[in-house]
């Protein structure tokens, strides 16, 4: 009598084992912001750290979609994007600020360079075989030559956007902006809907799948998920709600994270992604074009850099020659952390932008805790490599 | 008492849910040729593995004595050192190096810090000419024929101190010249007291060459025929070993089936090789299937057979492929794409499931619905439940023993692999499966539920063309047999009138035609 009692609990432990494996990276993010949090003595849980998280990361976020789609193809790399966004900021301040042309016709027009840039890109690595890490070295190599020469019309090397509120108020503003300090109410109902909409989605799903009969997690563990999650977002909205509204880039990374979560999780075409990087052969034989999805995965990488491009530019309020470096390096970094495989076929959008937080908490908390500049880039080294091998011996054990 | 250089006794060596060898016994003479002989996946080359050491001492059972003294390999290094040395039927070189540079690879001379290229050289040309070779050994290795790489292999082994040299399949790249040539220089060495193990599917000539001869079959020894009489050992002689298997209830009966219009028909057929386009894998063949029916094609590996399968599935092989293709009685020209082929109604089920059949980082689920994601999807959004219940119906239909579809394909054994592999292609709704040696290495009781799965596909009304090098298969499973031999179809019979013999012995006479 006792027997079946006992398996039921060794079952449970093994779900309890394999739920905090499955969500270590996140466990890690929670534990390491309560450790700055206690050793800046709570200035990691204010507001504006908040705030500075998100603007100061959100290229990654934005990278880090395309890096994903380009890591999912077998572990391929885009090098340029981070010189890609120095010349599309130069661009941009030659087009808005020397020609005085329009807000609205230069954001075409960058994000226009993008999609030429792309296409051109996808086409040599995807028809022409080029390797992906060489293709790219090239604009690596030829872009910040380009932007830094273009900004050579600036005696400063630099082109400020400070006349372009326009420009500025799209890509770094603030929406619904109150002083800093009060509440925010624009800020804090649009987190509460959006709780709202997540715990509406869980249990909708759900009444689907019971409907027509198909298996459903234990209620218990849809509550604790939903839950959960619509806390966090509550919590960060009422915390930015205080340090003066929504920052546009919000919407920006919002959107792009979310559409790309939805590409690659539900749709046919971001399938094709994971099985040309699970078995490309395979994948060709069962009638997926695997040469378009390549070429498909540097045009989007392309796009994405321009409009990364312009938040960083609006960001810094300015262009200059040193916008964007590292960014390659940092999206692939957010991607390993975040348990994108290195070798392709596995990874997803959230696993990213967890890995890309876990980054930038470690940079502010570094930062507040006001470590040598030197050596934070040893503790981000490090955290990097332990972040791969804990994935790599976590999967061993799992089999 | 004989003086045996190499004893195998005993041999067992299981893989998870097969037992590969079953009490093998190997006995080698000290200066003779030995063949060892029997059907694809009877043990050959996994016994040769063992003796090299690629499977190290304690995975499997039994005991290896060589040159007197019981040997405990860990590694192929531990083998060479002492001499012996296996020439793989694919061949190892490194084609953008020289051949001296290929010969010492991972052996070189000179001390630690530098090779010595003089030595490499100078010895390198010696061992050539020993194999009858002019080439300096600074010619690039992929400036030469395949014949002479053959040659440079066993150059290479030498190189090694050789002292048995086993080499596995080494004339099935080679024409029929380069093949007399190789076989007698193996006469050349037999004389100067190197001892070689020889296994091959070409029997004429392990006739010519071997001294004995023994048979494998289902991973045991069935008999070690003496060639020493004053006649060699008639083919047929061979033959009768190799195939005389049981064969109570290892086939489901086929039920009577309409056979139908004719469905896929291809005509003076012929293909070249991607990277040496002036040879011709796949010679002028013309084939047709009907509906409902299922034709065999038998021939040995290299034949051509895969080559065949894949040039018509979309040219997904070859290139300057000439011939005609008809479905349905209409000439239909392919794009150089599997997905047109798969538009058009044809599956190709490979034999290769890990290489390029399935995507063993996903789960059954993502497997099964590959093919055909359409068909779970609307507007290109993947419609998951529906996904998980197709991939349901064919796990129950199919009998796939798995505790839940989500579960990755690389955790399934090769036979429940193989039905997922089927499975995507059913899902695909396709008229024409072509299947590729759909029984490669699972064992006996799922070759059964496969068999069954082919006769419920013909009983439903598609074509099935099944690609074989299992003879008993071929004709239990089949309607109508080709048979195929380097290149070309040699032969057709109804299976109603082929028996083993007839097969082997038209194989046989296209041989010494050619």
């Amino acid at each position: 009598m006792d027997r079946p009692a006992a398996n039921q609990s060794n079952i449970r432990k093994a779900d309890l084992a394999s739920l905090l494996k499955k969500n270590a990276m996140l466990i890690i993010l929670v534990l390491v912001y309560i450790f700055f949090t206690i050793m800046t003595k709570g200035r990691m849980f204010r507001p504006n750290s908040f705030a500075s998280l998100i603007n100061q990361n959100a290229y990654v976020y934005i990278i880090g979609c395309g890096m994903l789609m380009c890591m999912l193809t077998g572990g391929n790399i885009d090098l340029s994007c981070g010189a890609f966004v120095c010349l599309l900021g130069a661009l941009g301040g030659m087009m808005m600020v020397y020609w005085g042309m329009g807000t609205a016709i230069s954001i075409i027009a960058l994000l226009a360079i993008g999609v030429v840039y792309g296409c051109a890109l996808g086409a040599i690595i995807a028809y022409v075989h080029v390797p992906p890490w060489i293709a790219t070295l090239a604009g690596y190599l030829a872009f910040r030559g380009l932007g830094t020469a273009i900004l050579g019309v600036s005696s400063t090397n630099s082109i400020s956007f400070n006349s372009k509120q326009e420009f500025l108020s799209i890509f770094s503003g603030t929406l619904f902006k109150t002083p800093e300090g009060t509440l925010n109410w624009p800020c804090l109902i649009v987190g509460l809907v959006a709780a709202a909409l997540v715990i509406l989605l869980v249990f909708r799903n759900r009444a689907v799948r019971l409907k027509k009969g198909y298996e459903v997690d234990q209620i218990g563990m849809d509550v604790a998920k939903c839950g959960l999650s619509a806390a966090a977002i509550i919590l960060v909205m009422y915390k930015l709600a205080y340090s003066g509204g929504i920052p546009t880039v919000l919407v920006w990374v919002g959107a792009v994270v979310l559409f790309y979560s939805f590409i690659t999780s539900k749709t046919t075409i971001g399938r094709h992604f994971y099985v040309v990087g699970g078995n490309i052969e395979a994948a060709r034989l069962s009638g997926v074009d695997t040469r378009r999805i390549m070429f498909i995965a540097y045009l989007n990488m392309a796009i994405l850099t321009s409009i990364a491009a312009m938040t960083t530019v609006s960001r810094f309020t300015a262009a200059n020659a040193d916008a964007g470096k590292n960014f390659e390096m940092d999206a692939i970094s957010a991607c390993v952390v975040g348990g994108v495989s290195a070798s392709g076929g596995a990874g997803t959008v959230l696993g990213m932008v967890i890995g890309a937080t876990l980054i930038g908490v470690i940079n502010l908390g570094m930062f507040q805790v006001n470590l040598d500049a030197n050596y934070q880039r040893v503790v981000k080294g490090f955290v990097l490599l332990a972040a791969v091998v804990f994935d790599i011996l976590s999967k061993k054990k799992a089999r | 008492m004989t003086n045996y250089l190499l004893e195998m006794r005993h041999i067992t060596k299981t893989f998870p849910g097969v037992k590969a060898l079953d009490n093998v016994n190997l006995q080698v003479e000290e200066g003779e040729i030995h063949a060892l002989v029997g059907e694809n996946g009877a043990g050959k080359s996994t016994l040769m593995n063992v003796l090299s050491g690629i499977y190290p001492y304690g995975t499997y059972e039994g005991d290896i004595v060589y040159n007197g003294k019981e040997c405990k390999f860990n590694s192929i290094k531990d083998s060479e050192k002492l001499g012996i040395v296996i020439i793989h039927q694919e061949l190892a070189l490194v084609p953008e190096m020289t051949i001296g540079e290929n010969m010492y690879l991972g052996n070189e001379r000179g001390h630690r810090l530098a090779i010595d290229w003089n030595t490499t050289y100078s010895e390198a040309d010696k061992y050539l000419r020993m194999v009858g070779l002019s080439e300096s050994s600074k010619t690039q290795v992929k400036d030469i024929g395949t014949g002479k790489q053959q040659l440079v292999e066993i150059a290479k082994a030498l190189a090694k101190q050789a002292k048995l040299l086993i080499l596995d399949e080494p004339t099935s790249s080679l024409n029929e010249e380069d093949s007399r040539a190789l076989l007698d220089l193996m006469l050349g060495f037999k004389k100067q007291g190197m001892t070689m193990i020889i296994i091959s599917h070409k029997l004429n000539e392990v006739a010519y060459v071997a001294d004995k001869i023994t048979v494998i079959r289902d991973g045991t020894t069935i008999e070690t025929i003496d060639n020493h009489g004053r006649e060699p050992v008639s083919e047929e002689r061979i033959i009768k070993g190799m195939v005389g298997r049981e064969m109570t209830n290892r086939f489901p009966k086929r039920e009577k089936v309409k056979i139908g219009d004719v469905m896929l028909e291809v005509d003076n057929w012929t293909v070249h090789h991607p990277l040496y386009p002036e040879r011709k894998v796949v010679d002028n063949v013309s084939m047709f299937v009907r509906k409902g029916e299922v034709v065999g094609i038998y021939g040995l590996m290299g034949a051509g057979r895969t080559e065949l399968a894949m040039s018509i599935f979309g040219q997904s092989y070859g290139v300057n492929i000439t011939g005609q293709l008809k479905i349905n009685g209409r000439e239909v020209h392919l794009k150089k794409s599997a997905s047109d082929a798969i538009k058009h109604g044809i599956a190709y089920v490979t034999e290769d499931r890990k290489g390029n059949g399935l995507v063993l980082s996903q789960s059954i689920k993502v497997n099964t619905s590959l093919a055909h994601l359409d068909a779970v999807s609307s507007h290109t959004v993947i419609d998951g439940d529906k996904e998980y219940a197709v991939a349901e119906e064919y796990r129950e239909k199919l009998k796939t023993k798995t505790p839940t579809v989500e579960q990755l394909v690389g955790n399934l054994s090769g036979g429940n692999q193989q039905k997922v592999l089927l499975a995507k292609w059913m899902f695909a709704e396709q008229d024409i499966m072509l299947l590729d040696e759909p029984t490669r290495g699972i064992d006996v009781g799922a070759k059964y539920e496969i068999y069954c799965i082919i006769n419920d596909l013909a009983a439903a009304g598609k074509s099935v063309v099944m690609i074989s090098s299992e003879l008993p298969e071929v004709l239990a499973m089949s309607d109508r047999i080709y048979i195929m031999n380097e290149g070309r179809f040699v032969g057709e019979m109804k299976a109603s009138e082929a028996t083993q013999e007839k097969i082997m012995a038209v194989i046989l006479q296209s041989g010494r035609s050619a």
